[in-house]
């Protein structure tokens, strides 16, 4: 997809954002978020107050205008990152939109063109070369190359091709080669694009959970703060102050925790949005936070751990032959071999000093390539029979013995978890290659920092149990399961689960389906199989497993952001209750002074101060909402220490400089 | 702040800290049916009897709503048992020779018989003037230890909540019930009465006896009319008559038995009016410490009840030391107030006894009056040993501001517990999410059903106490009651409030709940802030308790919220106070921090 980032404050989002921050002032839609309900209601009677003419109106109005400010931040914050998303699918739509298919029809005998969103589950269509295809879909015929750029970004073609794991094709990407007949598996409105839209654009989003139970708990604060003005009223009668009706509105809105009631809708559309961004698609809110409590981590070996093929890495001469020579013969039989293992070999010989060659140089050579039957690869050169291959199938050709230096290396090789080739120059064995699997590089790394955050990382391969072990003990995971058949891998999630473990996992073919369903978090790769996307509650359009990491970063970094900011607001309001309580009683009683900690000029300054504050704060928090607070993978305690500092301990002192300042500047402004 | 109270607040944490274990590792095997206990030789039969006439299978277990619904129904038929006792006592046995002591009023029958079954022990009466010895024992000290094992079964069905996963049960109310009764609350009473005794707490059914004074005294009292009404003169101000005092009625009765289970239970209702005051409730220094270390035993044994339940000991003394940091700390505010006294009587050049020893009993001093203030309201105790009414505005505000922060620094017998577990359960959930994950608590993901409950616990406190008390200002029933004007009469009406939501009992004195013309209000809304003090946190509690047993477990590791170590202390701590400070800074603004600033500048009440 067109994974662009925006800069927080792009013209073309901010624009039509302070437009919708205007429609939602709509109370009906605004009573979904009660805290920002309540300040709306508070706008609301303070305006009317407005309208009797009695007392300070200039005051009046600043507080009026501050209260509906508040508001519009709010909505703001939430439009801006509704606004990102829907850049985003504006990309996307434009794809959707004028496409025609090609509808089987009489059994296959004829064509009809037909509207993509006229097409029906079930349907079969063809697509030829130079066309979009109409729908998501399986090829049930044919293989061709599609252009998926507009899904994924990438600019290389992919080969679609019926059966196997690669049939799954995306509504909206191009055919660039060939005819492929494709079997549509969504109907219009559902596919695999209109959810994607909807996701981004935040339609369809449902509040998460942990959004409820925050909610309810923001709910709670502010019913408690609407009893405690409305019984200050009472003992400001019992007291002879008569406490203003704007001024109790002010103090209540000040106190409810209105920053994070502003931002938190916010918060969770950027956490699907920073995904997008990472091109991965979460199907909804609740997976983003469930990956933010993964525990166990299933990583399959092969592209996940290592890199796709193995590679030479190491010469093993037999006794008697220099390492030279050795590599001279690897080279020469690997030089028509094409796989990875065969050009990593003459790569490797190439640092051991052996000059590159050319095929064409060796124009009267005969190339023998591999087979299943012979096992092995070589050429035939000025008389002489170079090969390399598997270390029984070199016995064979060599008639029946390998020294017994060589046989050592091998066994060795292989108990290492590597795999070893044996090369021959016609019957006289030259030695053996070390072929490895190549763990990406920082991954041993990345683990670490894992295991510190509490997250146990799970290799899974089909190798035997001493080569897993071996990879395992050098990519730093903390399990392995080997030998891994997909049943395997579903009972392995139903094991840690049962423990009490979340667990993710990626997986690409139809038989992963079972698993990524299970698993608590199940990302799909994009190159996979319908059947994998349909489990799976995430899909990676990258189709790089590594993201997993990634993935579980970015659920922990919204948890976090929204703690973070909740934890924030709550502890701001120390500060307000310093700005308004001393404000309200000073008038009656001017021995309270020393309660004005701050030194506010006025009795008016200090509280317009504090609203002014209240609702500047939640403008000058919406990059962190929509950016997220920095993710460190370190232990729990460490990450609740360093937030607690900043966002607690931070939160009550901030507001007591913001405050003073605001009061400075509106003083000198003769505001209040 | 002399050598000699420092050194008092340090024994006394030490030994609360050496009894902590033993008890607590008591409370383990009591509350659990199938464990053994050393005092099973003599007590296993008769608890198998008890069961048996009850009609009771110890073995079967109750869901959180059985439970609840028991302690409901538990609570009802005691609550009218006592109500009938008190309008009956005229009838009843153990009378004054002669019977002087007629029915109690419907309203502060009602008042008394809800304040002692929710563990409140809010007085609206004198007991030595109101009370027989028959509605002492049976109507009032039977509630002492049916509320108070009420508590501790609630808390431990919580606790179980929290250590079990996956079932639906969480005990059984009335095997939790007979079983603090036979293995907690009986023995140890038995043996501390017979300590009181020694110490010289009155143990009889005599009539109260009628002795000379050396000396007469006369005083002023005001007059009444023939129908006993106060008469005032034209202005309105009372007429007063002079009154030659040459005889003094000593109180007798069964005193020590009550005074036991009054402070074990973390009751507080006083036999006679002055409490623990009293030089017959609380006759020697020993006396007064035994008695403050009897309101903190169970409550702080039940913090180590938590830990060993939960496999997690370290995050027991996690809440022990939270409630003990914040409990010093009152201390230290409270007792360093009354110290420095009232700036206004030290300007005339007067040194009152070194501090504000208003209200105090001379016995005593300021260091163990603040001290006792401030267990009482830490504890849901309400027993007092000197008069709140009369402490300095800041020395004042410390024992409302510990009721108000919903009596859980160590807190109520049970509920001390059970209300700490609510504030754990915000802490973790507003702080939890800043680890990372969706918050837990020791395995238990914390979802919006258990923050419903938690947050309504704690709201419908701040309902009550700022609710009733913001009414009661405005209206003329509320202004007559209070003692003081100004802010210190707001605060009165302030405490009764929170004293009654918060099941504590201790008053501002000042207070007059009860008036002679007889208006209702105060006996009537007080008796409902007491129900909703109790239940309105019992029944979500429960449902919490439910709630929690209901969930799986969830691995924990390195990326679990830690609930142990500093840490977890210092925000355990931190929820607590601003939770507190932001819900009642408004109220207490315009009452005890508005009257400390205007006694600095010169204006008393």
């Amino acid at each position: 997809m067109a994974a662009k980032k925006h800069s927080i404050f792009d013209p073309a989002i901010v624009g039509p954002a302070i437009i919708e921050s205007f429609k939602k002032l709509n109370p009906i839609t605004l009573a979904k978020n009660p805290v920002m309900f309540v300040t709306e209601v508070g706008a609301v009677i303070t305006t009317l107050i407005l309208f009797e003419g009695r007392g300070n109106l200039g005051f009046l109005i600043q507080i009026a205008l501050w209260l509906w400010f508040t508001v519009l931040f709010a909505n703001f914050a939430e439009a801006m990152a509704e606004g990102r998303g829907k850049a985003q699918a504006r990309a996307l739509r434009a794809t959707r939109t004028q496409t025609f298919a090609n509808r089987l029809v009489n059994g296959g005998d004829k064509t009809e063109e037909v509207p993509a969103e006229r097409l029906r589950k079930g349907d079969l269509v063809l697509v030829t070369a130079g066309e979009i295809i109409p729908g998501d879909g399986d090829v049930v015929d044919g293989a061709a190359t599609v252009d998926e750029s507009a899904i994924t970004g990438e600019s290389a073609p992919v080969i679609r091709e019926a059966g196997g794991d690669r049939s799954a094709v995306t509504g909206g990407t191009k055919v660039l080669s060939d005819v492929l007949k494709i079997r549509i598996t969504s109907n219009p409105g559902e596919t695999f694009l209109d959810r994607m839209i909807g996701l981004v654009e935040g339609a369809q989003r449902q509040k998460t959970p942990n959004e409820i139970a925050l909610t309810i708990l923001l709910s709670a604060l502010t019913l408690i703060f609407v009893i405690a003005m409305m019984s200050m009223k009472a003992y400001g009668v019992y007291s002879g102050v008569d406490f203003s009706i704007p001024v109790l509105v002010a103090l209540l809105v000040c106190l409810i925790p209105t920053t994070i009631g502003g931002l938190l809708s916010a918060i969770g559309i950027a956490g699907i949005d920073r995904l997008v961004q990472k091109n991965v698609l979460a199907m909804s809110g609740r997976s983003v936070e469930a990956s933010g409590d993964v525990d166990v981590l299933l990583l399959d070996k092969t592209g996940t751990i290592t890199l796709g093929n193995r590679q030479a890495t190491e010469f093993l001469p037999a006794p008697n032959v220099d390492h030279q020579t050795l590599a001279d013969a690897a080279q020469l039989a690997s030089l028509a071999d094409e796989t990875p293992e065969g050009r990593s070999i003459v790569v490797l010989a190439k640092t051991a000093g052996i000059r590159g060659r050319e095929i064409l140089e060796l124009g009267h050579a005969e190339f023998i390539s591999f087979t299943a039957q012979t096992r092995m690869s070589g050429v035939d050169l000025d008389g002489a029979s170079y090969r390399k291959g598997a270390a029984d199938a070199i016995r064979k050709f060599v008639g029946g013995k390998l020294p017994e230096a060589v046989e050592k290396d091998v066994i060795t090789v292989s108990s290492e978890g590597a795999t070893p080739l044996v090369v021959a120059k016609n019957e006289e064995v030259l030695g053996a290659i070390r072929l490895k699997d190549v763990v990406k590089g920082g991954l041993a790394d990345r683990f670490e920092r894992f295991r510190a955050m509490g997250i146990k990382t799970i290799m899974i391969t089909g190798d035997n149990r001493l080569t897993a072990a071996a990879i395992a003990k050098e990519a730093g995971v903390d399990d392995f399961l080997f030998e891994a058949k997909p049943e395997d891998k579903l009972a392995r999630i139903r094991q840690e689960q049962s423990e009490g473990h979340l667990v993710a996992m990626t997986g690409d073919g139809t038989n992963d389906a079972p698993a990524l369903a299970q698993a608590d978090v199940g990302v799909a790769m994009n190159t996979g199989t319908q059947a994998a996307k349909e489990a799976g509650n995430m899909v990676d359009l990258d189709s790089n497993p590594t993201k997993l990491i990634e993935i579980v970063e970015i659920g922990k970094q919204l948890l976090i952001t929204r703690g973070a900011l909740t934890t924030f607001s709550i502890a701001n309001d120390v500060a307000k209750y310093f700005a308004i309580i001393p404000a309200m009683l000073m008038d009656k009683f001017p021995q309270i002074a020393p309660l004005n900690i701050m030194g506010l000029k006025t009795n008016s300054s200090a509280i317009l101060s504090a609203v002014i504050f209240n609702a500047v704060i939640i403008i000058a928090l919406i990059p962190l909402a929509l950016k997220g607070v920095k993710f460190r993978p370190l232990g729990a305690a460490k990450i609740l220490q360093r937030n607690l500092l900043i966002y607690g301990l931070g939160g009550i002192i901030l507001p007591f400089i913001g405050i003073k300042l605001i009061d400075l500047i509106i003083t000198a402004l003769h505001l209040a | 702040m002399n050598m000699q109270g420092w050194l008092g607040l340090a024994i006394f944490l030490i030994v609360l800290l050496l009894i902590t274990k033993p008890l607590g590792i008591h409370l383990v095997r009591v509350l659990d049916v199938k464990s053994k206990t050393f005092l099973d030789p003599a007590i296993k039969p008769v608890e198998k009897l008890t069961y048996r006439i009850l009609g009771i299978d110890p073995e079967k277990e109750q869901s959180w709503l059985q439970y609840t619904i028991s302690i409901l129904v538990f609570t009802i038929v005691t609550v009218l048992f006592t109500y009938l006792i008190l309008r009956l006592q005229g009838f009843l046995p153990l009378n004054q020779d002669p019977k002087t002591f007629q029915a109690v009023a419907d309203h502060l029958a009602f008042n008394t018989a809800v304040s002692f079954s929710t563990n409140t022990n809010w007085q609206s009466y004198s007991g030595e003037s109101t009370m027989t010895y028959f509605s002492q024992m049976v109507g009032l000290a039977l509630h002492n230890f049916m509320s108070a094992a009420a508590g501790i079964a609630v808390a431990a069905a919580v606790v179980r909540g929290i250590a079990r996963h996956t079932t639906k049960t969480v005990g059984n109310f009335w095997v939790d019930l007979v079983r603090v009764h036979y293995y907690l609350l009986l023995p140890i009473c038995i043996l501390y009465a017979l300590f009181l005794v020694w110490q010289g707490i009155p143990q009889n059914f005599r009539s109260y006896q009628t002795a000379k004074v050396v000396e007469a005294q006369k005083v002023q009292v005001p007059k009444k009319d023939a129908n006993g009404n106060p008469v005032n003169d034209a202005k309105g101000n009372p007429v007063t008559q002079e009154q030659t005092v040459d005889s003094q009625t000593i109180t007798e009765g069964p005193m020590a038995s009550q005074m036991a289970i009054k402070m074990l239970g973390t009751n507080g209702g006083g036999f006679v009016n002055a409490n623990a005051a009293h030089p017959f409730e609380n006759p020697t220094p020993l006396s007064n410490f035994i008695q403050m270390l009897s309101i903190f035993a169970i409550p702080s044994a039940l913090t180590y009840y938590l830990g060993r339940m939960v496999k997690n000991q370290k995050h027991g003394w996690a809440v022990w030391s939270a409630m003990a940091l914040v409990f010093v700390t009152g201390v230290l505010i409270c007792w360093h107030a009354e110290v420095a006294g009232n700036p206004n009587i030290t300007s005339l050049g007067v040194n009152p006894a070194g501090g504000n020893m208003e209200g105090k009993e001379v016995r005593f001093g300021i260091f163990n009056s603040a001290l006792f203030a401030t267990i009482t309201t830490d504890a849901s105790c309400g027993a007092v040993n000197s008069m709140h009414d009369s402490y300095t505005p800041i020395g004042g505000l410390i024992p409302m501001l510990n009721i108000q922060l919903g009596e859980i620094i160590f807190g109520g017998v049970g509920a001390g517990l059970y209300g700490m577990i609510l504030f754990v359960i915000l802490a973790v959930f507003i702080a939890g999410l800043m680890v990372g994950r969706t918050p837990e608590y020791l395995g238990k993901k914390i979802e919006s059903y258990d923050v419903k409950m938690a947050a309504f616990g704690v709201l419908l406190m701040a309902f009550s106490i700022l609710g009733f008390s913001g009414w009661a200002c405005v209206t003329d029933w509320g202004k007559a009651g209070i003692n003081n004007s100004g802010p210190h009469g707001l605060s009165e009406i302030l405490y009764a409030y929170t004293s009654c939501t918060g099941n504590n009992g201790s008053a501002f004195a000042g207070l007059t709940a009860a008036p002679t013309n007889g208006d209702p209000h105060y006996d009537i809304t007080l008796g409902f802030a007491m129900l909703i003090g109790r239940f309105g946190m019992i029944i979500p509690v429960m449902a919490l308790a439910g709630s929690l047993a209901r969930k799986k477990l969830v691995a924990t590791g390195a990326g679990t919220f830690p609930v142990s170590g500093p840490l977890f202390i210092v925000l355990l701590i931190g929820t607590i106070l601003l939770v507190g400070a932001l819900t009642f800074f408004p109220a207490l603004s315009l009452g005890p921090i508005l009257e400390h600033y205007l006694m600095y500048g010169g204006k008393l009440f």
